[in-house]
């Protein structure tokens, strides 16, 4: 897989125009890796010169910020930014909204500077570009998807049509969700309970929100989010669907699609 | 006897004065053990958010029908209180009606569209009993709204229909003794208040100026006395929303406040800069109690009026968790009217031994959010219940390392192999060779 790591580039004298940010989960998760991977073959299909941090690259901190340790976040925040600015970087793509809302929003009081998009606002510039090309006729038409706005792209960032948009270019019927947009329900990962068992209740947050998608009758619920794609994934087996619904990501979706 | 009235007059709102005074100065003297608040960002926006979302009800308009009706009751609120100008000046100068002669023709006019706004007010106050007590909405009937939030709701609903009933039985009244004495400025009819002429008709002119002397009393002393009451209820809204929009944080919702004591502690452990005059006492890491919070935690606090739009979204709350965006701020306020009373009474305010993490919020409440933000965007008046709730779980995780157990892993984690689950760090660019 063409990958090339900044160091890679710096040994050469190069720049790339964009670092792609690739996060814990989508360097160590199965699933996620799977859209790691799609979207380095979109970067690579449209000939993005784009670089990763490889083994340099840690976690963000978001985790540990969200779960109250300010100590190890700020540790984390300064580690990665001395190595960010090291390589003088300018611009950064990512497909975890957790990520992106870290890098975007709490990096710059730490003196971590960039221009911070993410995947979905990438891609439906890539679409709306005319770079990336998609198969005419293609698998999707006719069929519908169903979009679980993440809440750390949706309100806490205010991205909501972006990835909407990438949808919409697949030629799908998309179908909303009662609750999407600004009332969106969480898939229940967020703000560190991805690493903890839920607190007593009657039922789990991702169990709710895969009623509401299949609700839908969609057959594909595209995400935008690691996080949310093991969430709704966990969901759809649970309620025993996964032979008729399946779970994708943007750029998986797009990948499949491509030229 | 007109000069008694006078007297009395005055009495009454040097009393009501008396109190408003005081609860305002306890109210902000527990504010003020808040940290002091920085407001970053242009003004402007502040500016607009007073205007679109207190003064204009934007994200109220989210649920149309409480909106509309909330809508009256608010324009009521402000306009019908033009009135309450001309009766304190009535009430002290022994006059009546006093803006009737200059104001002519307008003067009926206005009387007319203070009426259609009472009937308005009338109208949403009974809807919004029926849709409190009769209707089955959930978020009226959450764990943390039963007693004196519950009593407070209905209170505040009953109060309004009776002040807008003494200002029918005034205006009816009044309208009969027009004809009667010359004492009455002439009006014109009232449209709304006219209807209950029929009533009051057969009365003879004495009982009818005890009648409307009485409902005058009534209502001025009713605005007075309930202005009293709003200082100790959830009512408070009507005046700390604006302040509460202005206050309110402008980054991006995703955005958590940076700890400036931690990057300099960081800072000079990672060598990167010594660290500029370390402060003495750092105080306390993250929120335990009131005073470890931000002003504009605890102005949020005073300005929630308890409508659960927040609950009613929260994901944890929906499936069943204990977490409550509104309890949080139901506690916060609590606990806060719990150190001022002490503190007013000479007592030992902070230090009762109590506090607003573990006497009143819970460790299962704050764990169980995801920090998704329905909360914040739900709030009409932009509450932020999650500032506080993070707050909470820094003091846990960072003075009493009491975080959940596999949380407390993750973080292990994330120092030794810089991601959040155990994997080597070597392994982190494998997925490029699959």
């Amino acid at each position: 897989m063409n990958a090339p790591t900044m160091a890679d580039l710096a040994a050469k004298g190069e720049k790339p125009e964009v670092l792609f940010w690739v996060g814990c989960a989508g360097s160590f998760d199965d699933r996620a890796k799977r859209v790691t991977k799609a979207f380095v073959k979109i970067l690579n299909a449209v000939g993005t010169r784009f670089a990763v941090l490889g083994n340099e690259e840690t976690c963000t901190g978001d985790p540990a910020r969200r779960a109250g340790n300010e100590f190890l976040f700020q540790m984390q925040a300064m580690n990665n930014i001395q190595v960010l600015n090291a390589y003088d970087v300018k611009k950064i793509v990512t497909a975890c909204p957790h990520c992106f809302n870290t890098l975007k929003n709490e990096y710059p009081e730490l003196g971590g500077n960039y221009e911070v998009i993410h995947h979905s606002t990438f891609l439906q510039q890539l679409i709306n570009e005319g770079k990336i090309k998609l198969s005419g006729g293609g698998t999707f038409k006719g069929k519908k998807i169903t979009y679980h706005d993440s809440c750390y792209l949706g309100r806490a960032n205010n991205i909501y049509e972006a990835p909407r948009e990438v949808l919409q270019a697949l030629d799908a019927d998309l179908v909303e969700m009662k609750k999407c947009r600004t009332t969106g329900l969480c898939c229940g990962a967020g703000g560190a309970q991805m690493f903890k068992e839920p607190e007593k209740g009657n039922q789990d947050i991702n169990i709710a929100r895969t009623e509401d998608a299949l609700s839908t009758g969609a057959s594909t619920i595209a995400v935008a989010c690691p996080f949310c794609m093991t969430m709704m994934t966990d969901g759809v087996k649970n309620k025993e669907k996964e032979s008729s619904v399946q779970v994708k990501d943007l750029a998986e979706l797009i990948a499949e699609s491509i030229k | 006897m007109a000069l008694l009235q006078q007297i009395l007059f005055l009495i009454s709102l040097g009393v009501a004065g008396f109190f408003i005074r005081k609860r305002v100065l306890q109210i902000r003297s527990t504010i003020a053990l808040g940290k002091k608040m920085t407001l970053t960002g242009p003004s402007q926006e502040r500016i607009k958010n007073v205007l679109l979302v207190a003064f204009g009800q934007k994200k109220m308009f989210k649920k149309w029908i409480p909106a509309v009706l909330h809508f009256f009751i608010y324009a009521g609120f402000l306009i019908i209180n033009l009135e309450v100008l001309e009766f304190i000046i009535d009430g002290l100068a022994g006059t009546h009606r006093i803006f009737a002669p200059y104001l002519g023709g307008f003067y009926h006019f206005l009387m007319n569209f203070f009426e259609f706004l009472a009937v308005a007010v009338l109208v949403a106050c009974i809807a919004f009993l029926i849709r409190r007590n009769v209707m089955n909405i959930a978020r009226f009937h959450s764990a943390e709204m039963k007693k004196w939030p519950r009593l407070d709701a209905n209170l505040i609903l009953t109060i309004e229909i009776i002040l807008m009933g003494a200002i029918f039985t005034m205006n009816a009244t009044d309208q009969i003794l027009q004809t009667r004495t010359d004492h009455y400025t002439p009006t014109g009819t009232l449209f709304f208040s006219s209807f209950l002429i029929p009533v009051f008709e057969g009365l003879d002119t004495s009982t009818l100026v005890i009648i409307e002397r009485f409902a005058w009393w009534f209502h001025i002393l009713g605005i007075l006395g309930f202005t009293v009451y709003v200082t100790y209820s959830k009512h408070l809204h009507i005046f700390l929303a604006f302040v509460n929009t202005y206050v309110a944080k402008l980054e991006a919702k995703g955005h958590i406040n940076n700890m400036p004591v931690v990057t300099n502690e960081v800072k000079s452990m990672l060598g990167l800069e010594t660290a500029a005059a370390t402060p003495a006492e750092p105080g306390r890491f993250g929120g335990k109690d009131i005073n470890d919070l931000s002003q504009a935690n605890l102005i949020a606090a005073y300005s929630c009026t308890e409508c659960g739009r927040c609950t009613s979204e929260c994901p944890a709350n929906l499936t069943g968790k204990k977490l409550s965006p509104r309890k949080i701020m139901m506690d916060t306020r609590d606990r806060l009217e719990e150190v001022g009373k002490s503190m007013a009474a000479g007592g030992p305010g902070l230090n009762d031994g109590k506090s607003l993490l573990g006497d009143y919020i819970t460790k299962e409440e704050i764990n169980a959010c995801t920090s998704c933000n329905a909360c914040v965007e739900a709030c009409p008046v932009l509450i932020n219940p999650l500032e506080i709730i993070l707050e909470m779980r820094r003091y846990v995780a960072m003075e009493e390392s009491g975080s959940p157990a596999q949380w407390n892993s993750m973080f292990q984690n994330i120092e030794t192999s810089f991601a959040p689950w155990k994997f080597s760090p070597s392994d982190r660019f494998n997925w490029s060779k699959d």
